[in-house]
């Protein structure tokens, strides 16, 4: 094989599915029975309706193996749509973290300023505590987390990507 | 439908048990035969059952028996196999039958009872999380907790198992569900909201796989088991586009029948055990067409090796099926008759002028290739070779002209059935491929048999097989299915034996079949005929008498108890480095490790 065939790439793969039971432990089989990576992966109901859910799940490997990834999310029975966003355009990812830092006196205005550098929202604090909201792309999260790691990083919760192509083009 | 009907059925339909609309679902899906097994939480099903006459049941011995007799009886007529098993036991021992169905592609809809809805999940007596412990085993499947949904899911279960690629589709059926009233509703007449295989081939891919043809110089048609799944004027198509281009055609093993052994374009089967010929011209061709097979490891052997030349050419119904192991240049996705069909059509209005010289000379090539014979054997002595009992027992049924079906175990002896026994037509020829199940032949015999009452129905088996599901001589005796073994006794697993022999020093570690029952005493103490041959001058009495007698019959037949299943790709081998035969087998010691750890 060339380096080519061999060199991995990231997907952010957008599914539509049927929203009912047992459709996400589907998707996550396939994803363990058959080997293929997860890096992240989001689910909710998106239609006005609650049948419709939108699975947003981030993989990594080869051209090859990507597009057998999206092959078999698409021969699942439930799924009515897969879409390649990595692969069919711009597109905008975004993820939200809560973010808990603990600390005291010199160490909380310094948690203030860089959550005011990065948009970091309060949406709770006591005299020891902050927790920040913040939505944005992995890396950014990521940044923001080794930051606070030295001044009292003490849990974080991250929901995973979603993302949705840039301009009027849909999946639907 | 009218106001005024819609209304009648519905009231009609709510005097109904679930049990008697899952049995009135069944039957507007044409089912007309259900191999199952009893249990508590299937007892209003098997109640409704005893109350009518539209669907009969075939009483199995064991679950996993259900399964393959239903695949028996859906790979012989086409239709949807149709199983009822109860839940916990009833529904893990089918398992291994649904995985079989899921990887050979045969249509099944298995009806699994389950402990009433509000016990879910509480460890009730055989409970078990069937749609967890399924959902990998099958194409799809289903928990019905609502009356309102059990008529739909039971037509929608037929849909799926039947469309697209065939597979085997799970409904998992609470007790109350059963027992409580249900509506009815007819088969929606409207798409699947999600579920719309493709069928129809794109024409402008049709059109780059006529240029690859028309211009091939070394061509060759891959067939496999997509055609016969597709329907028998498929394996028609597929006879006439070989015959209108000239180009030689193989078959994998599940493919056998879908192009007739007698034509001389048959190149035979290819693969681990396929012809010289047919792995030759994979290897050496230009442009591959392959229909409905999907480049299982069994056939490419070491995938960086496989036909390194070509230019191929992929059909299939499932679109992940192609460029999933190997890649390849023209990619089309539809149902192999629909594809064969534009294949034909384009062909002929296409003006481009095929190189007959290059085709000739190819063709001059394969014939070289065949004069090897290298499925030859010399039947000397006093010791049946296991190759000429399948011959022998294939001429004899050929001069008898008696329609003819055949199914394996999986072995040594499967794979010189395949090699050995011709088949004509599709639909004939019943083996477990994908998943490699001992003790699949007897039971799909016996669903074979169902389905063609007047038919000749044989189970090529091994002895090491054929006690991996020996129950079901009970479930012949009960239906008086005539139903004949012929067992291949070499008093070894022989293909494990073989590669112990060949790739792991001789040491035959526990592949020595020990203690065997008689097979005589055993055929008769099921009610049916036992007969023993050991004498090669009595192997066509022997076979004559198995074929002659009315009932179910086992004929073992003591075979040379070291041969080899040649030729052979070794693991981790390519098209080119075929073995033979034991002259050759010097050539296995060149197996990497990395060869080895290939199964």
């Amino acid at each position: 094989m060339s380096e080519a065939e061999n060199a991995q790439r990231a997907a952010t793969i957008a599914v539509l599915v049927e929203n009912e039971a047992g459709v996400l432990a589907r998707v996550i089989g396939l994803f363990s029975g058959r080997g293929y990576n997860i890096d992240s992966l989001t689910v909710a109901p998106v239609d006005e309706t609650g049948r419709i859910s939108r699975i947003t799940v981030v993989t990594s490997g080869t051209e090859m193996v990507i597009e057998q990834i999206k092959a078999q999310l698409d021969r699942l029975v439930p799924v009515h749509k897969v879409s390649d966003l990595t692969l069919e355009g711009p597109h905008l990812t975004r993820e939200l973290a809560l973010i808990k830092v603990v600390g005291k006196g010199e160490h909380r205005m310094e948690a203030l300023r860089l959550a005011d550098a990065f948009r970091a929202r309060v949406v709770d604090a006591t005299i020891e505590s902050f927790v920040f909201e913040m939505t944005g792309n992995a890396d950014k999260i990521d940044a923001f987390c080794a930051l606070m790691r030295p001044i009292g990083l003490a849990e974080v919760s991250r929901t995973g990507a979603v993302a949705i192509a840039r301009g009027p083009r849909g999946i639907n | 439908m009218s106001a005024a009907t819609k209304t009648a059925s519905t009231e009609a339909a709510l005097t109904m048990s679930g049990a008697e609309v899952v049995l009135r679902a069944l039957k507007d899906n044409g089912v007309e035969v259900i191999f199952g097994y009893p249990g508590g939480a299937v007892l209003p099903i098997y109640d409704a059952i005893f109350q009518q006459n539209a669907i009969r049941h075939i009483l199995v011995r064991h679950e996993q028996a259900a399964v393959h007799a239903a695949e028996g009886y859906a790979r012989s007529t086409g239709k949807v196999g149709c199983v009822l098993v109860t839940s916990g036991p009833g529904a893990t021992n089918a398992v291994t039958g649904l995985v079989d169905a899921l990887l050979d592609s045969i249509p099944i809809v298995c009806l699994t009872g389950q402990v009433p809805t509000h016990l879910i999940g509480n460890d009730a007596f055989q409970e078990a999380d069937t749609t967890g412990i399924t959902r990998p085993a099958t194409k799809h499947n289903y928990l019905v907790k609502k009356s309102e949904d059990l008529a739909r899911v039971v037509h929608e279960a037929f849909y799926v198992a039947k469309s697209g690629r065939p597979g085997p589709v799970v409904i998992d059926l609470p007790k109350d569900i059963l027992i409580n009233k249900a509506p009815y509703s007819e088969a929606p007449k409207t798409e699947h909201r999600s579920y719309r295989p493709q069928t129809q081939p794109d024409g402008e891919q049709i059109r780059k796989a006529i240029a690859l043809l028309k211009g091939a110089k070394k061509p060759i048609v891959y067939a496999g088991g997509g055609v016969i799944n597709a329907g028998p004027e498929a394996s028609r198509l597929l006879t006439d586009f070989v015959h209108m281009t000239g180009f030689p055609c193989t078959n994998t093993l599940m493919g056998l029948g879908a192009f007739s052994s007698d034509d001389k374009q048959f190149v035979g089967m290819l693969g681990m055990h396929g012809t010289y010929e047919a792995n030759l011209a994979m290897h050496g061709c230009d442009v591959m067409l392959n229909i409905g097979a999907r480049f299982d490891d069994r056939v490419t052997g070491r995938l960086n090796a496989f036909s390194p030349g070509s230019k191929k050419i992929h059909a299939d119904i499932d679109p992940s099926s192609i460029n999933k192991n190997v890649p390849v240049d023209v990619p089309i996705v539809g149902d192999a008759g629909r594809v064969l069909a534009a294949l034909i059509e384009a062909w002929k209005a296409d003006g481009q002028a095929q190189d007959k010289p290059a085709l000739t000379a190819w063709w001059r090539q394969i014939d070289e290739w065949r004069g090897i014979d290298c499925l030859r054997y010399r039947q000397e002595g006093k010791i049946i070779k296991p190759q000429h009992a399948v011959k022998r027992l294939y001429e004899i049924t050929r001069e008898l002209g008696r329609e003819t079906f055949i199914s394996t175990e999986v072995g040594q002896h499967q794979m010189w059935a395949a090699q050995y026994f011709g088949f004509q037509k599709p639909n004939r020829w019943m083996t477990s491929g994908g998943l490699g199940t001992m003790g699949y032949g007897l039971p799909a015999a016996m669903g074979v048999q169902i389905a063609h009452p007047d038919a000749l129905c044989i189970d090529i088996a091994g002895e090491a097989s054929i006690l991996m599901n020996i129950q079901e001589m009970g479930t012949l005796a009960q239906y008086r299915l005539p139903v004949k073994v012929f067992i291949l006794n070499n008093e070894y697993m022989g293909m494990v034996r073989q590669w112990q022999e060949l790739l792991h020093g001789g040491r035959y570690s526990e592949s020595y079949s020990a203690a065997l029952p008689d097979f005589v005493k055993l055929a008769e103490s099921f009610h049916a005929k036992g007969i023993r041959v050991t004498d090669p001058a009595d192997l066509d009495a022997g076979i004559r008498e198995m074929i002659a007698y009315p009932g179910p019959v086992i004929a073992d037949i003591a075979v040379a108890k070291d041969e080899n299943c040649f030729p052979m790709i070794p693991s981790g081998a390519a098209h080119n480095e075929m073995i033979l035969g034991p002259e050759q087998e010097g050539g296995v010691a060149g197996v990497t490790d990395e060869g080895k750890v290939l199964v």
